[in-house]
């Protein structure tokens, strides 16, 4: 009992330094040093400024403004968000975008939420479309769009997603449609080696791709 | 579909074929052989065992291997408890992360010191670089080696001639973590690095994002955890989404080798077991057995979650696939895994005691929910935790030996030994303790005023799934979660936002975790201990075989009929109740 003590004791010891530290450290030097961009977070720049993670959805929603000029505020004093017409939206998210604090939406199969909430984003997505695609129904919405990722920053939409949504940033930033198809196109993660996963288009990549054809004045 | 279920079989067949050549690599470490890393590995070996002082060549008995293994697990339970309570003085802390709260701690310690990894906190948002690495991680490797050598234990006993020994606890937890567990974190972890997994020890960057917003980007030494975190069936997420996080698991390429990654071992010491038994029928078998049920499971979520929800059709949503649209049900899932790599992870992680999600278990439909349920319902035989499944599959062999052996009329032996009652009552003792553990524990959660506040769900069939999820996952040291249970923030909870203190949650818990674990490992040595003195008397005519399709279906049939008898009832209140009908709550 007491020898198994013993050893107990000198192998938390000698097993935390070696596979707590050891291991994990030198793990972090040799990633730092062969990939250091995807070891940090796989970041993109505009113009030299950080603006996001290819790997992380980001909102692409303002704060509407009030009549007074400032920003409207709902019942609970949070600023009220409308996606910005002139970008590609992402997937609708639990957390607000948030990698810092990730949670499930944990909406039940059954559960009236869940309903009322994909019947929110449903009319919000159609009434965001529509304008531009006018022959777009209900029935026509991909299922991406309408439900709440799990990681709260899923980083891709479908591709039918973005062909629907193309229609409005092809009107808003004047460009052609074939253009924006082929810029989401350069965008889609397809599947690995044509078989792992599912193909998907990289909104944050996309929009920054779109203001460098077609530059907001 | 068609492309879904392709990436499905593809993952079958890639397990499959690794199965053998894992195998037999790992049989090589156990009995002590040569393998190819021994010129890299064998000094750090040695030099451990002189630090440790273990003698390797020191035979123990059972219950000298037991007592080492709880005084060993119990040592690093009371280091990892005061790791996690001393946040606040350790180095690696860009973020300035105080301690959680004492049951909090109870609760995690306990947890990932069974290979449970149940979280009741979030990692980004509650622990420091240091609590990740020289804490969770540590146990991520530590525990998984502790599962390992029971059933490497197990297979002496059942293997040796005469005698009372079932080799060296030591030597066997040291050679698991330096010649399997190591070798593979290190090329696993710099392979997702190289995928876009971080690894780094960074503050969290604030940016600001393409309209003018700010976003918070966690960091963290991810990948080093994540592929351990696999590998050893843990799934302790180092981000509260777990695998769902893009910066654990990246694409559909990273999703498919994290998959590979928790099935190899469970699968492959099925083929272990078949050669240091002398038998590699008797493995297949096993894994056949297996691999039925896995498989079985894995077409019931995918079928069911490419359906949708009543939820989602009440609201007039088309949940069909179309070109450019994986339809289905994509509540809580990401779109680069979509519904079948989704389903897959599902199934996978279940059937493992992995308890990693990329997916919200409590979104998946009421169908698809119930094979988590049933894959834990199946104490986590179908594979199971590394060596947690054997062991525990190996039970439930003895005990169709037994049931087939009564229903031919002659005395039940397994590989030459004779099965009597000491052995049968240790098996019955050692597969019923974690079921009473989930339906006690879990009818107290449900019937007491101390539990209801957990039914964040409401009083309805998905809040009683939580609940009894939360019991099932913990006492089969899985780890998974409808994560709705116990809510997500507890907003008077001291410490950091995230750390969700219920202390009848976290006691509870606790308490399931450690028992459900250390009891039936008792009882598996205990049998390792009573078989390895036996006799091996030679296959007759009349000797029932247990190397053929018949005893796969028995065996299958024992583990459904053990676990159907057991929660069928609790099932239909939960998830069969949700997918009978598509009335909403």
């Amino acid at each position: 009992m007491r020898k198994d003590l013993l050893t107990s004791l000198i192998g938390v010891i000698v097993l935390t330094v070696f596979f707590g530290l050891a291991y994990p450290l030198a793990i972090t030097g040799i990633a730092q040093l062969v990939f250091p961009g995807r070891a940090n977070g796989s970041k993109v720049s505009v113009d030299g400024e950080v603006v996001g993670s290819s790997l992380i959805g980001q909102s692409f929603s303002r704060p509407v403004i009030g009549r007074n000029g400032k920003p409207k505020l709902d019942e609970e004093g949070e600023e009220v968000l409308a996606p910005d017409k002139r970008y590609f939206q992402p997937r609708p998210s639990a957390t607000g975008y948030a990698p810092d604090l990730t949670y499930f939406s944990n909406l039940g199969p059954n559960s009236v939420e869940a309903r009322e909430a994909v019947r929110e984003y449903l009319a919000a997505y159609v009434a965001l479309e529509k304008p531009f695609d006018h022959s777009l129904t209900k029935d026509e919405v991909p299922v991406d769009a309408v439900t709440e990722s799990a990681s709260g920053v899923d980083p891709h939409i479908s591709e039918a997603n973005a062909r629907i949504q193309a229609h409005r940033i092809a009107a808003v930033r004047r460009l052609p449609l074939a253009k924006v198809e082929d810029l989401i196109s350069a965008h889609t993660d397809g599947r690995f080696l044509g078989l792992l996963g599912e193909p998907g288009v990289n909104v944050l990549e996309l929009n920054i791709d779109l203001d460098r054809e077609a530059p907001l004045k | 579909m068609l492309q879904g279920w392709v990436q499905i079989a593809i993952f079958i067949a890639v397990l499959v074929a690794l199965v053998k050549p894992v195998g037999i690599y790992m049989a090589r470490v156990f009995t002590n052989q040569r393998v190819f890393l021994s010129p890299v590995v064998g000094p750090i070996e040695r030099l451990t065992y002189r630090v440790m002082r273990v003698r390797p060549d020191e035979g123990q008995d059972w219950k000298g291997y037991a007592r080492s293994l709880i005084v060993f697990s119990l040592l690093f339970w009371i280091a990892l408890y005061l790791i996690l309570r001393t946040q606040g003085i350790q180095p690696f802390n860009p973020q300035g992360f105080h301690s959680g709260p004492w049951d909090l701690s109870f609760n995690t310690s306990s947890s990932f010191i069974t290979n449970t990894n149940w979280q009741y906190y979030g990692g980004e948002t509650t622990l420091t670089y240091f609590a990740q690495m020289a804490g969770l991680a540590v146990q991520n490797f530590v525990s998984a080696a502790v599962g390992i050598t029971v059933v490497v234990a197990l297979i002496r006993g059942i293997v040796a001639r005469s005698g009372r020994e079932i080799g060296n606890f030591w030597q066997d937890m040291i050679r698991t973590l330096f010649y399997i567990l190591l070798p593979v974190s290190i090329v696993g972890a710099l392979f997702l690095v190289s995928q876009g997994v971080i690894q780094n020890l960074s503050h969290y960057t604030v940016i600001h994002t393409l309209v003018g917003g700010t976003q918070t980007l966690a960091q963290g030494p991810v990948a080093s955890q994540e592929v351990i975190k696999e590998l050893g069936t843990n799934g302790g997420g180092f981000f509260n989404v777990n695998s769902a996080m893009p910066f654990e698991n990246p694409s559909g390429l990273t999703n498919f080798f994290e998959l590979l990654l928790i099935l190899v071992i469970p699968a492959g010491l099925t083929y272990t077991y078949g050669r240091m038994v002398g038998r590699q029928r008797q493995g297949w078998a096993i894994f056949s057995a297996m691999l039925i049920l896995f498989v079985a499971g894995v077409i019931v979520v995918y079928i069911a979650e490419q359906h949708g929800t009543p939820a989602q059709h009440a609201a007039g949503l088309h949940t069909h696939a179309f070109d450019g649209s994986t339809g289905g049900n994509m509540e809580g899932k990401e779109q680069r895994f979509g519904i079948a790599s989704s389903s897959l992870w599902s199934a996978v992680t279940t059937v493992t005691s992995c308890g990693a999600v990329n997916a919200a278990l409590e979104s998946l439909t009421g169908l698809g929910g119930a094979v988590p349920f049933a894959n834990l319902g199946f104490s986590e035989v179908i594979f199971g935790g590394v060596g947690a499944g054997l062991y525990s599959m190996l039970l439930y062999v003895i005990l169709a030996v037994f049931i087939g052996g009564l229903m031919v009329g002659r005395t039940p032996e397994y590989l030459g030994k004779k099965i009597q009652a000491r052995e049968i009552k240790l098996v019955a003792l050692g597969t019923l303790f974690t079921p009473l553990a989930v339906l006690l524990s879990a009818g107290v959660a449900s019937a007491t005023t101390l539990g209801k506040r957990s039914l964040f769900a409401g009083v309805n069939p998905q809040g009683f799934s939580e609940t009894l999820y939360a019991y099932l996952s913990q006492a089969n040291n899985n780890g998974s979660a409808f994560a709705g249970y116990t809510g997500f923030i507890q907003p008077h909870a001291p410490g950091n936002v995230g750390s969700h203190g219920i202390s009848f949650a976290d006691l509870l818990g606790g308490a399931v975790m450690v028992s459900a674990r250390f009891i039936p490992i008792l009882f598996a040595l205990a049998i390792a201990g009573a078989l390895a003195g036996k006799k091996v008397s030679p296959a007759g005519l009349g000797t029932m075989r247990t190397d053929n399709p018949t005893f796969v279906f028995l065996l299958i049939g024992v583990v459904i009929l053990v676990g159907a008898l057991t929660f069928f009832p609790a099932l239909l209140l939960g998830p069969f109740a949700q997918s009978l009908t598509a009335r909403l709550f």
